[in-house]
C-alpha cells in the first residue's frame, strides 16, 4: 500500500468520495465555531477596537494564498517527475481557489487598512509582492485556459509554476529593498512564544484549521471534476468516431 | 550556432519594422511621459530612471513575439530541433541575437533620451551600465515566455501576462541603481543584485525555455 496508489484516478475518486463529506462538514464546523467565537465571544482591541477581527479572515486567506502556490508547486514537480495526470489536474484545481484567497487578503487588508492606516494601499513589500502573487495566479491559469491539448498545458503550466516559484521568491526579497515596510510583522511564527493575545490566538487557530480544511476540500472536488470533465471528453471522442 | 545567430540578425536587420520600431516605439513611449505629467524639470528629473527603465522593458517586449514565432509558422523551428544543436543553445542563440537587434540599441540611445527627460548628470553612466547589465536577462525571460506561447494563437497578450511578473526583480534594481545615481547616492549594491539575477537567468532560463520549447514541439 504506497501514497502512488492515489495516482490512478479511480482510487483517488473512491477515496476522495469517502473523505470529501468528512472535509466539508469540519471545515464548515470549524470555520463556523472559530469565525463566530472571533467576531462575537472575544473583546475588542484597546486600540484598535472591533476591527481586529478582521485577522479571522485576513490571516487564514493569506496563509492559504501562499500555501495553495506552494501545493501547485509539489502537484507541479511530481507532474514533472513521475506523470501522474491527477497532480497535474490537482495543481490546475487548486489555482482559482488559491487567486481567491489572494484576493480575501488583499480586499480585507485594504478593509482593515483603511481605518488604521488611514489608506487602503500602500506600497508595502508584503502587500506589493502578494499583489505580484496575484499576477503570477493569473498568468498560470491564462495559460491553462489558452492551451488544448491538456498534456501540453500540463507540461508548459507546471514549468511556468517552476520558473514562476523562483522569481516570485525573488521579487518577494526585491521589494523589501525596494520600498520600506507599514505592515506589522508576521502574526505567526513558530520562533516566537507569543505573536498575538490568547484570547484572539484560539478562535484564530480554529479558523486556520478551517480554511485548510476548505482548501482540501475544495481542491479535491475540483480535481474530481476535472477527472470527469476529461472523462467525458474522451467517451463524446469515442462516440463521435464509432458514428 | 553562430550561422544562426548571423541568421536571426540578418532577419532582423533587413525585414524591416523590426530592428527600428522597437528604438521608435521606445522614444514615443520617452516623449509622451511629459505630456502626461506635466513638463516641469524637477518631476522629470525626478521620475526619469523609472520611466527609461520602463520604455526600455516595454520595447524589448515589443519585439518578443516574433522571436520564435516567425520560424514556428514556417517551420524552421522544426528543422532546428532536428539540428545537432540542442534546443536549449538554439533558445539561448536566439535570446543573444534578440539582445544585439533590440537590448544593445535601447542601451545606446538611453542617454539621449534621459536629456529629454532631464536626467541628473550623475545618472547616465549608471543608466547605460544597469541598462547593459539588465536588458541581456529581459531578452532571455522574453524568450522563455516566446517559447511557452509558440503554439498559441494570438499569444503575444497572453505572453505580456505572462512575461511582465518575471520582469519585477531585473525592474525593481535596475531602476533603483539608476534612481540612487541620479541623487548622487552609490548605486553598487543593487547594481550586483542586478548582475546577479542577469548572471542566475542566463545560466538557467536557457534550460527551461529548450523544455517549454521541446513540449510544444511535440
Amino acid at each position: 500500500m504506497s501514497f502512488w496508489e492515489y495516482a490512478n484516478p479511480v482510487k483517488f475518486l473512491t477515496l476522495s468520495e469517502r473523505v470529501l463529506p468528512w472535509l466539508w462538514g469540519s471545515a464548515a464546523v470549524c470555520l463556523a465555531v472559530g469565525l463566530i467565537w472571533g467576531f462575537f465571544f472575544t473583546p475588542d482591541d484597546f486600540r484598535q477596537g472591533s476591527t481586529v477581527k478582521i485577522i479571522y479572515l485576513h490571516v487564514p486567506a493569506a496563509l492559504m494564498a501562499i500555501n495553495a502556490w506552494f501545493m501547485m508547486l509539489v502537484a507541479s514537480l511530481i507532474w514533472v517527475i513521475r506523470r501522474h495526470h491527477v497532480s497535474a489536474l490537482a495543481a490546475r484545481a487548486a489555482a482559482p481557489v488559491g487567486v481567491v484567497m489572494t484576493l480575501i487578503a488583499l480586499f480585507t487588508g485594504a478593509v482593515w487598512g483603511q481605518p488604521m492606516w488611514g489608506t487602503w494601499w500602500a506600497w508595502d513589500p508584503r502587500l506589493t509582492s502578494f499583489l505580484i502573487l496575484f499576477l503570477f495566479y493569473l498568468g498560470y491559469i491564462a495559460l491553462w485556459e489558452a492551451i488544448e491539448d491538456p498534456d501540453t498545458g500540463a507540461d508548459l503550466t507546471s514549468i511556468l509554476c517552476l520558473v514562476g516559484t523562483v522569481f516570485a521568491v525573488l521579487s518577494r526579497y526585491a521589494v523589501n529593498f525596494w520600498n520600506q515596510g507599514l505592515h506589522q510583522g508576521a502574526s505567526l511564527s513558530l520562533d516566537k512564544e507569543e505573536n498575538v493575545a490568547d484570547v484572539f490566538y484560539q478562535p484564530l487557530l480554529v479558523c486556520i484549521a478551517g480554511f485548510v480544511l476548505l482548501f482540501l476540500a475544495l481542491v479535491l472536488y475540483r480535481t474530481g471534476t476535472e477527472i470527469r470533465v476529461r472523462r467525458t471528453r474522451a467517451l463524446i471522442a469515442r462516440e463521435s468516431r464509432v458514428a | 550556432m553562430r550561422a544562426l545567430f548571423v541568421r536571426d540578425l540578418a532577419l532582423a536587420l533587413r525585414a524591416g519594422g523590426g530592428f527600428g520600431l522597437g528604438l521608435a516605439f521606445f522614444l514615443i513611449v520617452v516623449v509622451l511621459v511629459p505630456f502626461s505629467v506635466g513638463p516641469s524639470p524637477e518631476l522629470l528629473a525626478r521620475i526619469a530612471p523609472g520611466v527609461l527603465w520602463l520604455g526600455a522593458l516595454l520595447a524589448c517586449l515589443l519585439s518578443l513575439d516574433r522571436l520564435l514565432a516567425v520560424d514556428w509558422e514556417d517551420g524552421a523551428l522544426d528543422l532546428l530541433a532536428t539540428s545537432p544543436l540542442p534546443l536549449e543553445g538554439v533558445v539561448a542563440v536566439k535570446a543573444g541575437a534578440h539582445w544585439v537587434t533590440t537590448g544593445l540599441p535601447l542601451v545606446l540611445v538611453a542617454p539621449v533620451l534621459g536629456v529629454l527627460l532631464n536626467l541628473a548628470p550623475a545618472g547616465y553612466a549608471v543608466l547605460v551600465l544597469s541598462l547593459a547589465l539588465g536588458t541581456p536577462a529581459l531578452s532571455m525571460i522574453g524568450a522563455f515566455g516566446a517559447a511557452l506561447t509558440v503554439g498559441i494563437k494570438r499569444g503575444g497578450l497572453l505572453m505580456s501576462l505572462l512575461v511582465l511578473p518575471l520582469y519585477v526583480p531585473t525592474l525593481i534594481f535596475g531602476a533603483e541603481a539608476a534612481r540612487r545615481a541620479a541623487q548622487g547616492l552609490d548605486p553598487a549594491t543593487p547594481l550586483l543584485f542586478l548582475a546577479g539575477i542577469t548572471g542566475g537567468v542566463l545560466a538557467v532560463m536557457p534550460f527551461a525555455a529548450g523544455a517549454v520549447l521541446r513540449v510544444n514541439l511535440r
